[in-house]
Parts: C-alpha cells; structure tokens; sequence
C-alpha cells in the first residue's frame, strides 16, 4: 500500500478498478421500467439464451432507461451501436445470428425517419438523440446498474478518488461553484453556496441528503436515474459529505419506485463492500454512510423541511423556514439537501472540470437538465439538453412534434405548481429564470404537451385538483384557498362560471401565493394564474358563451350526427352504453342530449366521420 | 438590543424576541387566531403575516415566528398583507360559518363572507389552528388528540376517532380553543370530552367536583405527588 495518504485512495480505486474497462462488444436492451412494461424482459431473457445457443460469448447488459421510451423495447448492438426498435421476443435469433455474429444491420428494425422514411442506423443518427447532450443521463446505457463494476468501467468513483487525494473540502466547494451547479429539484439554489452554509454552519452531526421524492404526475427522470444509475447519485453524495464535514447520508425516495429502492440498495452495498461508504473510506480518514428512507407518496414531502419530519417520523409537514436548513435542517442539525439529479451532476464536474461545465448552458443556468417529455407528443420519453435550449428544438426537433396532426397548444412545465406556455413562446430558451419569467418554472423538469384538444380550464382544474389532495393542510391559504379555486373552475367548466369569476380567481392566487407557508401552496396558484394570462379567451368563453373551444368540458358540449355523412350502420346506436342514440337502419341516427354522458364512444365508433362535437 | 423599523417607527428589542411580540410592545396591533401563549407556534393561521424589507427584497412571513433582525424594515398595513389577511378570514368565515370569534374579527377588519365561496356544513369551528394538539402534547404530555387527513380532510381528533385511553379529561384542549370548537360539558360527578365520560373527584374538605379522577392519577404518577393530598381541590388546599 501506498505510505502516502494523499496519493492513497487513488491507489485504491485504481487497484479497485483495473480490471475494468469500457466494454466493446454487448448487446444492451433498456430495462427501465418503461420498457419492461412492453416486454423488454423476455426479450432480454431470449437474448441470453439465443447467444448461448448459438456459443456467442458475448454479455447482455440489462440496462437503465434509455429515454426513448415510445420505441421501447430497445435493443443496441456494440460496438457498431445498432438501434433497433420495438424489439420482440421472434426477433431475437434474427439479432443474434446477424448483428451480433456477423455485424449485419436488420433494416426493418432500424428507427425511420418520420419525414423522408430513411432508416437510421444509431442512436446518435436519431432526431429524438441528435440535439441531446446526454453526459449524465446517457451513462444509463452503458451499465447494468446492479452492478458496481459496470460502473467501475466507465470512470465511476474516479471522481471520488481525485476528490479523496488531491483537493481539500473547500476546493471542492470552489469547484462546484465555478461550475455554477444550481439545485436540478426546482428552486434552481446554487449547490456550492449550500454546501458552504453546512461547512461553515455550527453543530454535529451534519447531513448529507439526497431529494427523490419525485411526484409530479408525467415525470420520471428522478426515477431512471436512480434505477439506471446509482452509483452516479451515491458518488456525488459521497463527494458532497466530503466537502460540508458530514458522516451521514439518506437518500429519500418513495416506495412506489421499488427499483429504484432495489437498485440503491444494492449500490450502497456494493459501495460499501469495496470500501467507498463506511469507515474510513478509500484508506483516508473519512467516514460517511448512507440509509435509504422510504416515503409513503405524500407530494408535500419533497419540499424540505416536511422531507425532514418524515424521515424523523413525523407526519410530512413543512414548516417555516426562517432559519435555513444549513443551519437546521435534519434533527435541527446542519443539512445539505440536493435533489438526486444534482448529486448526479457532481462527480462530472469533479472529473471534467468546472470550466467544461460552465461552457454549457447559459449565464445564469449551467451544464443539462433532464426533462420528461410527455403527453400529446410523438416521441414520449426523457431528454438531457443543454440548459438553454429552446421549447421548440425540445417539443419538435427531439419531440418529434403533434400526434395525429393537431396543432400545438401550450407546454405545462414544472410539474403541477408550474404554468402552461403558450405557441408564441416556445422559441423561450429553457433555463431556471426565463422559466420563472414567463409565469412557470424549471420544477424539476417534467413537460407535458398538450394540443388543440386540451381545454386550458380543464388543464388548470386537473392541477388545481392535484394540489387541492397533495396540500398537507397546515396553512389556511393553502388548505383552504386551493379547494375554493377548485370549486371556482369546477362551476366554470360545468356552466355555472360567473362574471367577475377570473379576477377573483387572480385575487384568491395572490393571496394564496404571498400568504402560504411553503413553496407547494407558493407556486400552487400558478396552473390557475398562467391559464388566465396566456388563455383568457377560455375562460370568457365558459363563463359568458357556456362554450368549450376545446370541446372537453362535459356539460358545455353536446355530441351530434351529421345527417349528410351518416349513413344509418346503426354502429353508434350499438356502443352507446346509454341509449341514447336512436334511428332507423341506413336512416340518419340523431343523439338524445338528455340522456347522452358525452363519453365518446360513439364518435370514436363512427366510421363516416359522421359525429362532431358542438 | 436590535434595532428595527415598523410602519416607519424605530423599534428595538431584544434578540430572539418575535416580530410579533416586538411588533405589539410598540403599539400595533396585529390579528392572531393560532398563537397561544401557553404552546410553541406553527405559523398555521396566517393572520399574523407582515411584509419585510432586507436590501432590495421584501416578503410576506409570519411575524409569529420571525425574530427580530437588525436594520429590517416592516410593513405591518401593506397591500400585500392585507390582501393575506382579508382572504384568510374569507376563508375561514367559509369554513366555520358559525364561529362568533371569527365572525367578531371580519367584522372588526371589515371583511364580508365572500358570497362565491359555499358556506361549509362539517367542520364545526374548528379552524386548525393546532393548539389543543400541542398543548395536549406539550404541556399535559400525553398527546391523546393529534391531526390527521391531509389537505382539506385534515382534521382534529383521538386515534381513529374512538376513545382515547390516554386522554385524562383534563379539558385544556378546551381551554385553548380560540373558537369553542371543543366540547366539554362537566354536569354533577360526570364530564365528557372526546366521547368518553369520565368521573369527577369531589373535594374532600368543600365537596366541590373539580377534576376527573384520571387527571389526579395522572398528576400524582408525574409528580410522585400521594393521591389523597390530589383529592382536595385548589381553593382548600
């Protein structure tokens, strides 16, 4: 062993290490939980015993979400890095045989492009891939995440080892902040300006937490990184204790992510079997571990101080935060929450230097974020940008764009307390403070398009309701101003909206805004207040005309036939779960208002584009 | 001694003293529904939010739990704040119609019930303001009644609503109750509270019932106090 303890640890991790190098030839398949719901086990399980059969010894890499989940399964073929799409089980000995023995592309397998139909053979070739910068989130594809040494391979811990040798806390604190590192959970907080607090801040113990609580309904980027890379999450924390002076660690995540509990489980375990968490880490005289705790699936519980009563097993309530967390956070003692994605950005700064880091981005936000495009979008799944990108390179250059042909309506960013943009905004450059700007906010990175087939009434209701049940009900603007704007939108969209109703509404968000005890009842009004600004025209519309533009809210639409176009199949009259379709055989039909629930299944059933909402 | 402004007085006090307490020693007054004196303070109710002033930047907070700071500048009457404070007491005239300590306060602040909101039928007079909760666990210490629900279901109450075995009757959940919500009826030998009936003690010198027999077992296991010595009332003793 190396007598010198600055040079020890990276003795250590290169001995820990050196067997281990980037893999050439595997065939990687995406076992996030996106693709494993189409099937991607059983492709994976063929995989295996295809190549056995056929005495290829080549490994399959089960990996973390890829990102492209609308394509799922996914298969990709190194080293030529074929991508193959919607891959099934009867396509296996096909793979097997040709690309993986013989390095043969399978055209009908190959991704086309939308457009010209060409076939595009890798990933990187790929529209939805082109635009990205996947230097945290790409890793996935790389690793099995339940397995260290796969992490190993591609530098992991190397981070670690520089930090543990070469810099003493407060350089890595001055690093993080060149960087420009801001919180990836929503506030945007600079993390260098945090973990300096905590370092400075008087009391023992200090924590170290990492922020999985992730709730935002459409958003799973939290998620696919802790399911696809642990080890990524768990490397900054480690880095992070080093830096603020802190021995214990929590990584907070709900339960209802049970892979994401497995896979930290099993990379905690493995980190601390290779001397990376525990006592006396790499053979330095630092100690740090870390515990996982799981949430019940309370939203409140992802701000901060409700995360530290619940892991101290008190109900998930925040409370007022004149004084900061770094000063008393966890059991009143000093503590540095970071969102899980912010953790993981860290060792890259570590490694490539906080001037490559800061060359990307714009002033104020730096390096990429993670977003979970969903919605009425083509290619549904999870991008890594450039900070700074715009909203219409992410929704059409890498979305892909509107299903179906319908035309764009507005973007829902950050989650349900962020604010919906309209068309004529989305060449805005994506960042924390243009975000805020324009009534919304970065959250922690969930999008959710929607088209002209939304009402933005009924968008900001659904919100509105989310919030109204996610309230913890400590505060009386939050508990009970959020469930009057509730009743508010929901006489609007039923027809009993009346006038003077959307200033009130604005009134009631004000208060609600300034007077809430926490960020969750703070940006609770924004669904409301970015519909009003961006689509007032709804809202008279339901409040003076009893008229749904999208044609969405229930009571303000009927369903109606075409007598010109039907031609009297009687298909409608048969689906009608209520009766109230009449009409003779190849005779016009026509619907009873009455009786009709405007459920949809008769104009879905028509095949004459007969029925129309009015 | 910090030194502060409100309302555009210079006010000092000292440090580790609430804005709130500061605020009123100087002579302003400032609505409070969820400070009560004898617990620790949750920032629940809102009413007591002021603006503050610190470089550029000013917020709402509650003065209830903000200390003093020096060179910060308050604003107790903003627009802001009143905004606050009108739609809190709308609100809460919408949920507890018939509480006279809130109707009383709207209408000392001019506040009318907002006709757009639906009177609330089931939640009493309770306006969460978590007193009793916290005095029954931070001074009686035996925490028999906490929160439950989340959001707009949240309410006030024994485990699972059924009686408690470890609420001794002592009433002061009652007692801190700004808006009477809680029922407490004590008639001859009996009182009930919390749907449980328990039995008084009579004085044995005056024969005055003055607490419940629970409540003196309590006292006389916390404080190593004898029974017999409990069993006279206050006034005797």
């Amino acid at each position: 062993m190396n007598e010198n303890p600055d040079t020890q640890a990276r003795q250590i991790i290169d001995n820990l290490t050196i067997y281990y190098g980037p893999k050439k030839k595997f065939v990687a398949i995406c076992a996030g939980t996106g693709c494993r719901a189409s099937g991607s086990l059983k492709v994976k399980e063929a995989l295996e015993a295809e190549l056995k059969k056929q005495n290829l010894n080549v490994d399959v890499l089960a990996t973390g979400c890829l990102g492209f989940c609308e394509k799922g399964p996914m298969v990709v073929v190194h080293p030529d890095k074929y991508f193959y799409q919607h891959v099934k089980v009867e396509d296996v000995p096909e793979i097997v045989s040709k690309t993986v023995a013989k390095g043969e592309v399978i055209s009908r397998l190959l991704y086309r492009h939308p457009e010209t139909q060409k076939a595009l053979f890798r990933e990187e070739d790929l529209p939805f891939y082109k635009k990205q910068l996947r230097v945290v989130f790409g890793k996935n594809g790389m690793i099995n995440p339940e397995k260290i040494e796969d992490y190993f391979a591609i530098d992991g811990y190397q981070a670690l080892a520089k930090v543990l040798s070469e810099m003493t806390p407060e350089a890595v604190i001055a690093e993080v902040k060149k960087a420009g590192l801001r919180g990836r959970g929503g506030g945007g907080f600079p993390a260098a300006v945090k973990w300096e607090g905590v370092r400075k801040a008087h009391g023992e113990p200090k924590y170290v937490i990492a922020n999985g609580d992730e709730g935002d309904p459409g958003a799973y980027m939290d998620r696919s990184l802790m399911e696809g890379n642990p080890h990524s999450i768990i490397e900054g924390m480690i880095i992070g204790a080093y830096a603020v002076g802190a021995h214990e660690g929590y990584i907070y995540v709900r339960n209802e992510y049970p892979m994401a509990v497995k896979h930290l489980s099993l990379a905690i375990e493995a980190a601390r079997d290779n001397g990376l968490l525990g006592k006396n880490i790499l053979g330095t005289d630092f100690s740090f571990d870390i515990q996982i705790n799981k949430g019940a699936g309370a939203f409140v519980c992802g701000e901060s101080s409700a995360l530290f009563a619940s892991i101290e097993g008190r109900a998930g309530e925040p409370r007022a935060k004149y004084v900061h967390a770094v000063e008393r956070g966890l059991y009143d003692k000093p503590t540095v929450l970071n969102n899980v994605e912010t953790w993981a950005n860290v060792p890259l700064i570590i490694n490539k230097g906080a001037d490559w880091y800061a060359s990307i981005g714009t002033e104020g936000s730096k390096g990429t974020k993670i977003f979970s495009l969903v919605g009425k979008i083509n290619n549904t799944g999870l991008i890594e940008v450039p900070m700074g990108t715009t909203l219409y390179e992410i929704i059409y250059d890498m979305g892909g764009g509107i299903p179906n042909g319908r035309k764009f309506k507005a973007v829902q960013t950050g989650g349900p307390s962020g604010g919906c943009i309209p068309e004529r905004l989305l060449d805005l450059p994506v960042d924390f403070d243009r975000l805020t700007e324009v009534g919304s906010m970065m959250g922690s990175g969930g999008m959710i398009v929607m088209d002209d087939t939304s009402c933005m009434v009924d968008v900001a209701r659904y919100f509105t309701g989310f919030l109204q049940e996610e309230s913890c009900g400590k505060c009386v603007p939050c508990r009970e101003g959020i469930r009057r704007m509730k009743a508010i939108l929901d006489d609007i969209c039923s027809g009993k909206g009346r006038e003077g109703d959307v200033e009130l509404l604005e009134k009631i968000a004000t208060g609600i805004a300034d007077g809430s005890l926490c960020a969750l009842g703070g940006s609770a009004p924004n669904p409301v207040l970015s519909t009003i600004r961006y689509f007032r025209e709804e809202y008279d519309a339901h409040i003076r005309e009893h008229r749904c533009p999208a044609g969405v809210c229930k009571a303000l639409i009927t369903y109606n036939i075409d007598p010109d176009k039907c031609t009297g199949c009687t298909l409608c009259s048969k689906v009608c779960p209520v009766q109230a379709i009449s009409g003779e055989k190849k005779r016009a039909h026509r619907i009873d208002a009455e009786k009709c629930t405007r459920c949809g299944a008769c104009m879905e059933s028509c095949k004459f584009d007969a029925i129309f909402v009015k | 001694m910090v030194n502060f402004t409100v309302d555009g007085k210079n006010i000092s006090a000292a440090e580790g003293t609430m804005l709130l307490e500061a605020i009123r020693g100087a002579g302003i007054s400032i609505p409070t529904l969820c400070a009560h004196e004898a617990v620790s303070r949750s920032g629940a109710c809102r009413m007591c939010v002021v603006e503050i002033k610190k470089g550029n930047r000013t917020r709402i907070v509650t003065s209830c739990l903000y200390p003093v700071e020096e060179g910060l500048v308050v604003n107790t009457k903003s627009d802001r704040v009143l905004n606050v404070r009108r739609l809190v007491m709308e609100l809460l005239l919408a949920r507890c119609p018939d509480s006279e300590v809130i109707r009383k306060m709207a209408e000392e602040m001019g506040v009318e019930p907002q006709a757009r909101f639906i009177p609330d039928t089931d939640k009493g007079k309770c306006i969460l303001c978590r007193s009793c909760v916290r005095v029954c666990e931070e001074i009686v210490g035996v925490s028999a009644i906490g929160l439950f629900g989340r959001g707009p279901q949240k309410q006030v109450g024994t485990p699972y609503n059924e009686k408690s075995d470890v609420c001794i009757g002592c009433g002061a959940c009652a007692y801190v109750c700004p808006t009477g919500h809680i029922e407490m009826t004590s008639t001859g030998d009996k009182r009930q509270i919390w749907g449980r009936t328990f039995k008084m003690q009579a004085c044995a010198k005056c024969g005055k019932f003055f607490a419940p027999i629970d409540q003196l077992k309590f006292i006389s296991k916390k404080t190593g106090a004898p029974l017999e010595e409990l069993k006279i009332c206050p006034e005797c003793r």
